[in-house]
């Protein structure tokens, strides 16, 4: 076995596997900076180019992209607040206030030393585990998974903010939004409203966008200004390893976390970065200071979601159980390759596998290191008034959203969140919470109904199930000694919410909980329709959720100034009363204009059109900068459309008129 | 490497044309096709990553090698709807030009079969290029008392569990099959593959399982050297008869069609069967088909069909055949149209009976 590593080791160690190992790399640091864009898109990008490539260098190039997405996804999640991946949306919650405090450089070095922790940390563990890995993932079963589900909506109570009714509240509302579509059970299909798009419910990348991307870009729009509201890039580089040094053992705990979850087959990995941000929350007792701004919430889950890529590769080598959307791509190219996955994995192929595992801590090192090269030049992104910059994060969403089926209707649907996403961050609803919510509740159906059809309800007696459920509590009581909002820490139940006097400004709070309530009751009539099995969890979920909001609606309208459930962001925000901000809604309705422009005349023509009109309008641009970022921008998404072997939404027009690509 | 790369080209080209008239398939005419300079769109309704793209992939680069002119061949993935919203973005928007063709699957066939009210796609119009078919393997517990496939018959009365990807995915086959031979199966839905089934199976919550035969031979078999599985039956292919016969890469497994005569002693026959052998045809010996849209030249299937010929004995064709295809040879001409016909065909009472069958037993609605 000794033997196997370091030969493996050596195999790899050739000029043209480093080289090809680079490119890999290369291709997931660009994917991994785009907002949405993940290892799905980097992936299919480079499959054309596997045929007929040897296999140590196939895999050192596909691992060397797969590693590094969740390195280099923190530049948007940092800078922007725009989460670079669906791996890392909890860095956002301290990473972008740092950024805007002017501590974008030693977020981003703390974040990348941690990424690469992670990433050796993962593969360190693969080398071990993998030669006795499969009793350990066989030993969880339908009903470990079910609670490992629970285990994951137990952050919930750490991340629901102020209001504890609220945010369960938003996790039910999340919980509809993954119910809608096949139920698991019957295959019956569930608040489909007639329409082909939404038989497969909404795709992760169209919500993470319209929650967090959207509300973030409406926001920065509205103040005319760049992101970082201090000059510098702060108190730098060496600031940021100390910081990470400093919480090494919050690191490798997170970095534990990220490649047991990864590990376990059917969680999927788009809830190890907020389960580690909980974590961190529940477990930091020297001056907290979550989402207002605290390092460690940054080096948690960026330790951990690196991590999670080598525990993912063990149920997709010896399984051949894909645990994310980029493994099912990296399955079919280890296919393509003529590596079978399965038992031999870890007899005759041991050196495949061993050379997979190197490949991913190496693969860590180079992305940091060029991550760390970068981020000095890639931070001034801050210090540009984001009007200009603003285009080209709205064509890349958009971009981003309709990789997930390919259609008009992902934009139409990323709008449709973008709306509530806006009214969510408005009123202090944590969108945290209504995304794990979202995330979870395939799982938590699936596994449950499994679990009860398997064990029938002895399920709860099996010890796995009783130690998680221990966790699971413990998790709950910790996380509601330690909530965090937008606001930072907050004090259980003390009614100093920031609030304006007169009761008759809270009727907008008012009226979005009734608009919530109105949601679930929908989500509740529906369900009425189908069958015991597909109706069962739906009807649940919107009963508690309308309970949650008939105890939230008489504290929003009668309840005392500064009460804990009140906030409104336009009464309190910190931009009340400061000149030059514009509407709430301008951001969107220029992303709104852009998907209408689709609806009529395809993507591209319509991008081509947006550009220059948001340049000259609203960035007051010149007329030689509107062309040359038109240009430049109208030329990158061809070149990435084409790599990807991509046609653009078409639109009316093109129902009546045959165009040449990219127009067509 | 660009001489290099001519010489292999002309000798592919050389083949290609050398194959078509050897195969009688091309004629003439399939010389004057020429996609020189050309890209041509092989739109797959599945995401990537998944099995259809895979050999969609495995495909491509072979096909522009031995396509005349050698045009790009790119791999378009449209999904959505459980492979229908590519299907009908093909049907409405695609042009009989050999540009664009189409790679279906098995999960793109039973909706159509069941009639699916998001199917606005009608196979009949399209010809086919290619054909790849697939087989699996039935095993189950050592639990259940079996010592050899020979056994099976200790298997009627006990309470079997299968995982099921649901009840109008590709494992309809294995619920009608079971149903026709009397078995009593607990079908648990909800399972995200036939991988996701083979774990459940590895950890006991499942006694009955079928996984396709690469998956068989690579994970399977060494549970049964184990003793942990014991084989019951291959699914079986179809000889040019129609008939279903022993899997030649099982040469020492029953077929299905055996294994219900060990069970029962005669021969399977009667609706249900018919229903059977309709559902087993599209998601098996037909899985996978290559279509060219309505009104496509015949000179154009041709070019498709010599060079889909022509390729297999490419030797890159050879190294990864058996990892993507799992053993079974891809197939044109006469029995590729056998089996798109067979596997795209189902009586109406059929149809009705298996859909009256999902409603009463698994709660399933089908033409809402």
């Amino acid at each position: 076995m000794v033997d196997t590593l370091f030969s493996a080791l050596s195999a790899l160690m050739t000029f043209q596997h480093l080289l090809y190992m680079l490119i890999g790399v290369s291709v997931g640091l660009v994917i991994g900076v785009i907002p949405g864009l993940g290892g799905i898109a980097g992936l299919s990008l480079l499959m054309p180019f596997l045929y007929g490539m040897d296999e140590v260098t196939a895999l050192a190039m596909l691992i060397g992209l797969v590693a590094v997405i969740p390195t280099s996804d923190t530049f948007s999640s940092v800078l922007m607040g725009i989460p670079g991946s669906s791996a890392s949306q909890a860095t956002v919650l301290d990473g972008f206030p740092l950024a805007r405090q002017g501590q974008a450089a030693r977020a981003l070095s703390a974040a990348f030393i941690s990424s690469m922790f992670g990433g050796i940390f993962g593969a360190i563990i693969l080398t071990g585990f993998v030669v006795i890995a499969r009793p350990l993932i066989l030993s969880f079963g339908s009903a470990e998974l079910f609670m490992l589900a629970l285990f994951g909506l137990s952050m919930v109570a750490v991340l629901a903010g102020r209001s504890l009714a609220k945010g369960l509240a938003a996790c039910c509302l999340g919980l509809i939004i993954g119910s809608m579509g096949g139920a698991p059970a019957t295959g019956e299909f569930r608040l489909i409203f007639g329409m082909d798009y939404l038989y497969d419910g909404i795709p992760l990348v169209v919500v993470g966008l319209g929650l967090f991307a959207i509300p973030e870009i409406a926001d920065l729009l509205r103040k005319n200004s760049a992101i970082a509201q201090s000059n510098a890039l702060g108190s730098g580089w060496f600031q940021g390893f100390r910081d990470w040094w400093t919480n090494i053992w919050l690191s490798v705990r997170c970095a534990g976390i990220g490649c047991i979850i990864g590990a376990i087959p059917g969680l999927g990995g788009s809830v190890v970065d907020w389960i580690a941000y909980g974590h961190a929350v529940q477990t930091v007792k020297t001056d907290p200071q979550f989402g207002k701004g605290d390092i460690r919430g940054v080096i948690a889950p960026e330790s951990a979601n690196n991590a999670m890529q080598g525990g993912a590769l063990l149920p997709t080598m010896l399984f051949g159980i894909p645990g994310s959307g980029a493994m099912a791509v990296f399955l079919g190219g280890m296919v393509l390759l003529g590596i079978e996955p399965g038992p031999s994995m870890v007899g005759a192929d041991l050196d495949v596998t061993y050379s997979v595992i190197w490949s991913l801590a190496l693969a860590n090192v180079m992305g940091a290191g060029i991550c760390l090269l970068l981020a000095i030049p890639i931070s001034r992104l801050t210090q540009i008034p984001f009007q200009r910059l603003a285009p080209f994060m709205i064509t890349l969403i958009c971009f981003a959203a309709f990789q997930a089926t390919r259609s008009l209707a992902d934009l139409v649907a990323m709008i449709g969140l973008g709306v509530l996403g806006v009214l969510l961050k408005r009123f202090g609803w944590p969108r945290p919470a209504l995304l794990i919510g979202y995330v979870l509740a395939p799982q938590a159906e699936t596994y449950f109904y499994q679990a009860l059809q398997f064990y029938d309800w002895g399920f709860v007696t099996r010890p796995g199930v009783i130690i998680i459920g221990i966790m699971t509590l413990a998790s709950v009581y910790f996380g509601l000694r330690n909530r965090v909002d937008e606001t930072g820490n907050v004090v259980i139940a003390a009614d100093d919410a920031p609030d304006a006097a007169n009761p008759k400004l809270r009727q907008p709070q008012v009226l979005f909980a009734l608009l919530v309530a109105a949601l679930l009751a929908v989500a509740l009539v529906d369900s009425l329709k189908h069958s015991f099995l597909g109706q069962i969890f739906p009807l649940s979920v919107s009963i508690i959720g309308l309970a949650m909001c008939l105890v939230l609606t008489p504290q929003l309208w009668r309840g005392a100034t500064g009460h804990h459930a009140h906030y409104d962001g336009e009464l309190t925000g910190e931009h009340v009363g400061q000149a030059g901000i514009g509407t709430l809604w301008g951001g969107l309705a220029w992303i709104g204009g852009l998907v209408a422009g689709t609806a009529g005349f395809g993507f591209y023509a319509a991008m081509l059109v947006f550009f220059p009109l948001f340049l000259q309008v609203r960035a007051k641009a010149g007329w030689l900068a509107t062309l040359i970022m038109t240009t430049s921008a109208a030329f990158f998404i061809a070149v990435l459309a084409w790599a990807l072997s991509l046609n653009f939404p078409a639109g009316y027009l093109q129902d009546y008129v045959d165009l040449p690509w990219p127009f067509r | 490497m660009s001489d290099m790369l001519n010489v292999t080209r002309r000798k592919a080209m050389g083949l290609a044309l050398g194959a078509a008239a050897a195969f009688g398939l091309a004629g003439p005419a399939a010389a004057e096709t020429n996609f020189a300079g050309k890209t041509i769109e092989w739109i797959i309704p599945f995401s990537a990553g998944g099995g259809s793209d895979t050999w969609a992939r495995f495909n491509a680069p072979l096909l522009q090698k031995y396509l005349p002119g050698n045009p790009v061949v790119v791999v378009v993935n449209e999904p959505g709807g459980g492979s229908t919203k590519g299907t009908n973005l093909f049907a409405a928007r695609a042009k009989p030009d050999g540009l664009t063709i189409l790679g279906t699957s098995g999960s793109t066939q039973f909706p159509y079969l069941l009639g699916d009210p998001r199917v606005r796609y009608e196979y009949k119009d399209w010809k086919i290029a290619m054909a790849a078919p697939t087989g699996g393997v039935v095993y189950t517990s050592p639990s259940l008392g079996l010592k050899s496939p020979e056994d099976i018959g200790m298997l009627v009365g006990k309470d079997l569990v299968y995982a099921s990807q649901g009840a109008t995915s590709l494992d309809l086959v294995p619920l009608l099959g079971f149903k026709d031979m009397g078995f009593k199966v607990q079908h648990v839905f909800g399972f995200k593959g036939r991988g996701d089934g083979r774990l459940a199976f590895e950890r006991g919550e499942t006694n009955i399982d079928y996984q396709t035969s690469s998956a068989y031979l690579k994970n399977v078999q060494p549970m049964v050297d184990a003793g942990t599985a014991v084989p019951l039956f291959s699914w079986g292919v179809l000889d040019e008869a129609g008939n279903i016969v022993r899997d030649p890469t099982f040469p020492n497994l029953p077929s299905y069609v055996e294994a219900y005569q060990t069970l029962t002693g005669k021969a399977p026959s009667g609706p249900s069967f018919d229903a059977y052998v309709a559902f087993f045809t599209a998601g098996f010996p037909a899985q996978k088909m290559v279509f060219l849209p309505k009104d496509t030249p015949d000179d154009i299937v041709a070019t498709y069909q010599a060079a889909f010929e022509a390729m297999k004995s490419d030797p890159n064709y050879e190294k990864d055949a058996a990892s993507v295809l799992g053993t079974y040879p891809q197939v044109t001409g006469k029995l590729a149209q056998a089996l798109f016909e067979k596997g795209t065909t189902i009586a109406p009472e059929l149809r009705s009976q298996v859909a009256g069958m999902l409603a009463a037993d698994y709660g399933v609605k089908l033409g809402e």
